[in-house]
């Protein structure tokens, strides 16, 4: 490494024990939502989502199959409401079937609920249209537009049969007892992302495309999530990547190493907050003041929150 | 004077600069047609004259694929990590240099124009292979083969095959040889893992689902 990305990591470092000392046991404003007190795990009721081939063959079913197609390939099915080049189930696996990958089945029995990050509550279609401002850089669709119909359509379908109201098993990202054993590290994620992530991703975090169309997805710069997605938090991005990557090898990285991915992951610039009001330092304040927020930190003579020039395409 | 030295540099220069390309870059064309007289076989024997290999016996297409990718498999051969008895001794007659030109020439190599068209295979479980293929095995963290290998199949960068249009006598030796453990020079060892969840009818139905497939243009870096 050369001599001045040392100096930076190491006064990085600097800044993120005192953040993290300060707002310790602090509820997040920016982070998923979750209960403040999380049952144990074993309470927790499990569920199993219908197969495809029980999607009924009537407009109900027709609309079921919409959403599906809208989730495994979002910038095609929902291209005008898409500002990056994600899909839905990168972040949603098994086209939002899998457990501890925040499926659609839990999701959709989880709502409405309030949600700290817009302090109000939330309906199912307020839940997706954030999807798509946030995670999807795009633009919410209206709360009766087909596309919200078919996703929600999608998602109760996949609910068929589960309880309202209660968090089934594997409904997240497991964040329970889930603890980085040492303070995130820029220096020990680069390593961990250089040896176990740039192989889909990419070595810059730029994914990689066929066709002009991602396979693998962008995980920064400005074809990824902006500063308000969930994903742009570290801790949530830790419990995404221990429980779901590598692609297929989920659960293989240690703690640690998970952490550390997320951390040198979010250390990155991405597209601005499209809550962005007055300065960086504002934002920060305003929807940023977590310990597992880089939004306003200065990483290698950088500071994060400047935003990504448009994209290209 | 002055001008005679520089004549005189001109022409070691040219001897030189012809010394060297041709120690370091072998004929690839050469080798695929007539072997390189030092153990290789020529390649068009069994990968055909226009690389597009012979599906029924198993021996892959190699056109159109990414250079690095070739040249990989070329090296795993020679060291063993992609055991295979056929290949061993090939690779390990080729130099590095000749593996560097032969994996550059396939790479060049337009597709064959029958592997963009290829007939389907009637004689397995379809469904279940576009199932493997588009969608996987989540209960056991398979995920669908297209979500690395790309749409269909078509292949992605240097660490992710073009699976379209392959022979799926060899799709299916290669899953089996990872399966066995006979195989194991990929990345993260991503293809053990993915292998050793399927059964000979899921080998089998997803090796002539991507046979079938269209090859097409690959992406990712060149």
């Amino acid at each position: 490494m050369k001599p001045a990305p040392r100096i930076a990591v190491i006064a990085l470092a600097i800044v993120i024990v005192p953040l993290a000392a300060r707002s310790s046991g602090q509820a997040s404003h920016t982070a998923v939502d979750h209960p403040a007190t999380e049952p144990a795990v074993a309470a927790l009721p499990t569920f199993t989502p219908p197969p495809d081939s029980a999607i009924p063959d009537d407009p109900f079913g027709a609309l079921v199959r919409k959403g599906r197609d809208i989730f495994t390939d979002t910038t095609r099915h929902a291209q005008p409401y898409v500002g990056n080049g994600l899909n839905c189930q990168n972040c949603h696996l098994d086209a939002g079937r899998r457990a501890n990958s925040a499926p659609m089945w839990a999701a959709y029995v989880r709502y409405p609920r309030y949600r700290a990050k817009d302090d109000k509550v939330n309906s199912f279609a307020d839940r997706l249209r954030g999807c798509f401002q946030y995670s999807m850089n795009g633009k919410a669709p209206a709360e009766d537009s087909e596309v919200i119909r078919a996703l929600t359509a999608y998602s109760y379908w996949l609910a068929s049969g589960a309880p309202t109201g209660k968090d089934l098993a594997g409904w997240g990202y497991p964040k329970e007892g889930f603890k980085p054993p040492l303070p995130p590290s820029y220096a020990r994620g680069q390593k961990v992302y250089a040896s176990h992530c740039a192989l889909c991703h990419g070595t810059n975090g730029e994914g990689q495309q066929v066709a002009g169309k991602f396979v693998f997805p962008p995980l920064w710069g400005p074809e990824s999530f902006n500063w308000g997605a969930g994903m742009g938090n570290i801790d949530n991005a830790a419990a995404f990547i221990k429980a779901n990557m590598p692609f297929s090898r989920g659960g293989t990285l240690t703690d640690q190493d998970a952490w550390d991915a997320a951390m040198f992951m979010n250390a990155h610039e991405r597209p601005q907050d499209p809550r962005f009001k007055d300065s960086i330092a504002a934002t920060r304040k305003r929807h940023h003041d977590s310990k597992w927020s880089l939004y306003g930190i200065e990483i290698n003579g950088h500071l994060l929150g400047t935003g990504t020039p448009p994209r290209d395409q | 004077m002055h001008t005679r030295n520089r004549l005189l540099i001109f022409g070691a220069s040219l001897v030189l600069c012809a010394a060297a390309s041709g120690a370091t870059t072998p004929d690839a064309a050469h080798i695929v047609a007539a072997g390189n007289g030092h153990g290789a076989p020529p390649c068009a024997s069994c990968h055909g004259a226009d690389g597009g290999g012979q599906a029924a016996a198993g021996f892959p297409l190699l056109a159109h694929h990414d250079t690095a990718y070739l040249r990989r498999q070329l090296d795993s051969f020679a060291d063993g990590s992609r055991a295979n008895t056929t290949m061993a001794p090939i690779a390990k007659s080729l130099t590095a240099a000749e593996r560097q030109a032969l994996a550059t020439y396939y790479a060049r190599m337009p597709l064959p124009a029958a592997t963009q068209r290829p007939a389907a295979d009637s004689n397995t479980d379809r469904a279940r292979g576009e199932q493997l293929a588009t969608r996987g095995m989540w209960d056991q963290q398979v995920p669908g083969c297209v979500q690395c290998h790309g749409p269909h199949g078509v292949g992605v960068g240097t660490n992710f095959p073009p699976l379209a249009g392959q022979s799926a006598v060899y799709i299916a030796n290669q899953l089996r040889d990872w399966r066995s453990g006979t195989r194991k020079n990929e990345p993260l060892g991503l293809m053990q893992h993915v292998a050793s969840a399927l059964s000979d009818a899921d080998i089998q139905a997803v090796s002539a689902w991507f046979a079938a497939q269209p090859a097409g243009d690959q992406g990712g870096k060149p």
